[in-house]
């Protein structure tokens, strides 16, 4: 069991992890992946159970699904530092022959990785289909999707939420990345969401929400949410963040949704945040071979 | 008609697809079943009946129900998705090329109701750019049966084979003749007869109307090769390469748009290997219309006459 200083530690490190990766790519989307360090961190260092040998199958195992693709350099970060691959492979993020593509894909072969998402709206469809299976092979393990708040607009997701209740799916939880923002601006300007815990709850759905940005709530609300499973429903955990968590200038903004840091903005942004294990070195050169 | 491949009764494609998943699903515990809400017209009763706890009913939502096949998959699970072949390609397009083709997933798209011959629904259902739309997917396997027989054997084989593969097949009750017993192997042809004058390779229900066109033409003093492809990714170039080179000429046969389907696969193989005079039998550039199945393929130009003056042009330009 990580103590919460430690998995603090580790979103903070996190958070270097992607500032330096999309200021090395020149690109890729640091806002939302910031905002979701947090409940990463703690599915994948507290509350998931896993094996570092990667299976595709997830057989007997806890698996987690990134439906909002966008948010990579947060998984990639977050899938070597739990020991998939070295970290130094995060200096190929979004290079020619890497495995760390824009987007996450399984094309590569890079571990962790079961479905390329990216194009928004299929991750909850997929994480349905998981939990399914888990169900017909008495696997009791659970699964795990975090979708995006925009990507609630892609008709998709009510298809999805539907069919869950229906096939009482009740070993999955879903989060979403409430953090209000999206490229175009604020969600309420660009389509709003109207009553998003309304919306779930008449979908037949669990609702829980959480600080998605306070260690000491994902880790509540994520045993929370566990606790409920195995109820013919669904769960559903509405994740309030804010989008550029932990880099006061990339908060309160949509304008980091998908913008690099230059070296300047860079620096100002990792003196904010601690270098608690070390930061992968910058090689870009690294070949995972 | 054709030696070796007497009609030994009728049934559409559809019920080969329904007694093939049932079959399947007795062979394999790992096939699983997803229908939207068209349990009746896929011929899906008999596995479900058998194995209801391995079908999910996903109701009128198909990109959910491709999104739950991709992850059933990755589960290891051999899910068939079953719908219209409309809803099952254009309406889910990104779903299966992200969720799917590009995330190697074992899903088996299984397409009904393809093409003209879905008849009176009109052309909002009679999707004929189906085959151009999957078989421009990298990995994705493209089957289109030519009967009942062939359609039973077809899914079947499909379950055996890792990745995806789009399996088309059609509504109305249509002749059977291909044996019961013949062995399905992915990408290869069938020689169904050997000529000398010109090559006829035909697709789906083209492959009856083929074997009517042969027996005009041999009346005629034409010596035709009909050879059925009932996959056309990936395309068994050889047999068609060698079958040319013999025959000197082609004619593709589809119920599919001339842009993107067989012909247009072919066309791409013999401009490149083996330059010839070829014609395609395909709808050219129209959407379908409401009527009977046979009335409609006549009108739009892959009805058996048509094929016929296909393969006197052909033979022709040589």
């Amino acid at each position: 069991m990580a103590s919460l200083a430690e998995l603090q530690s580790t979103a903070t490190q996190v958070r270097r992890d992607i500032l330096r990766q999309v200021h090395y790519a020149t690109c890729g989307h640091p806002g939302a992946s910031l905002g979701c360090a947090d409940l990463l961190t703690a599915l994948y260092f507290e509350i998931m159970s896993y094996t570092r040998t990667f299976h595709m199958d997830g057989a007997n195992e806890d698996v987690f699904f990134l439906s909002n693709g966008h948010i990579s350099p947060l998984w990639y970060s977050i899938l070597a530092r739990a020991g998939f691959f070295d970290i130094r492979e995060l200096s190929t993020f979004r290079q020619m022959n890497s495995r760390l593509q824009g987007h996450p894909a399984t094309h590569e072969g890079l571990p962790g990785v079961r479905v390329a998402s990216g194009s928004l709206g299929q991750g909850l469809s997929v994480a349905i289909g998981m939990a399914l299976a888990k169900r017909l092979n008495g696997d009791n393990k659970t699964v795990y999707v975090l979708t995006g708040d925009g990507e609630l607009q892609e008709g998709q997701i009510w298809e999805a939420a539907m069919s869950a209740p229906h096939h009482k799916v009740d070993n999955l939880i879903a989060i979403v990345d409430w953090n209000g923002q999206q490229i175009d601006g604020p969600n309420e300007k660009v389509m709003s969401l109207g009553d998003l815990p309304a919306k779930w709850e008449s979908f037949g759905w669990i609702v829980l929400q959480m600080d998605g940005n306070d260690m000491t709530s994902v880790l509540n609300t994520l045993k929370q949410a566990k606790d409920m499973l195995g109820k013919e429903r669904p769960v559903v955990i509405l994740m309030k963040t804010e989008m550029g968590a932990g880099v006061d200038f990339m908060m309160g903004t949509h304008k980091w949704h998908g913008v690099a840091p230059n070296a300047e903005q860079l620096e100002q942004a990792l003196a904010q945040l601690e270098e608690t294990l070390g930061d992968y070195p910058y090689d870009p050169e690294y070949n995972q071979v | 008609m054709i030696d070796g491949f007497p009609v030994t009764g009728k049934k559409a494609t559809r019920n080969g697809f329904g007694d093939g998943l049932f079959e399947v699903g007795q062979q394999n515990d790992r096939v699983v079943a997803l229908c939207a809400d068209l349990v009746g017209s896929l011929k899906i009763q008999s596995f479900i009946d058998a194995y209801p706890e391995r079908f999910f009913q996903i109701g009128v939502a198909e990109a959910n129900m491709m999104g739950i096949a991709a992850g059933l998959a990755t589960a290891g699970k051999i899910p068939f998705t079953g719908t219209f072949a409309n809803f099952s390609t254009g309406r889910v397009y990104d779903q299966i090329r992200q969720s799917i083709a590009y995330s190697h997933k074992n899903v088996k798209i299984c397409a009904s109701h393809a093409g003209l011959t879905l008849g009176e629904d009109g052309a909002t259902h009679q999707i004929l750019e189906d085959i151009g739309l999957m078989k421009m997917l990298p990995g994705m396997t493209v089957i289109n049966p030519c009967d009942y027989n062939q359609t039973k054997a077809a899914t079947i084989a499909i379950a055996d084979h890792y990745g995806p593969v789009y399996l088309r097949f059609g509504r109305p009750g249509w002749p059977i003749f291909m044996p019961e017993d013949q062995p399905f192997e992915i990408g290869k042809g069938i020689l169904m007869k050997p000529g000398s004058d010109v090559t006829i390779l035909a697709t789906g229900h083209l492959v009856y109307k083929a074997m009517e066109a042969v027996e005009i033409l041999e009346s005629e003093g034409i010596s035709c090769e009909l050879i059925n492809i009932h996959t056309i990714k990936p395309l068994d170039e050889e047999l068609i390469l060698e079958s040319v080179s013999k025959t000197g000429c082609c004619v593709t046969a589809e119920e599919h748009q001339r842009l993107g389907g067989l012909g247009g696969s072919v066309a791409t193989l013999l401009g490149m290997k083996k330059p010839a005079p070829m014609e395609v039998v395909a709808v050219n550039d129209t959407f379908g219309e409401s009527g009977p199945p046979v009335d409609l393929m006549d009108k739009y130009g892959i009805g058996t006459e048509d094929v016929a003056k296909a393969a006197r042009a052909a033979v022709n330009r040589k």
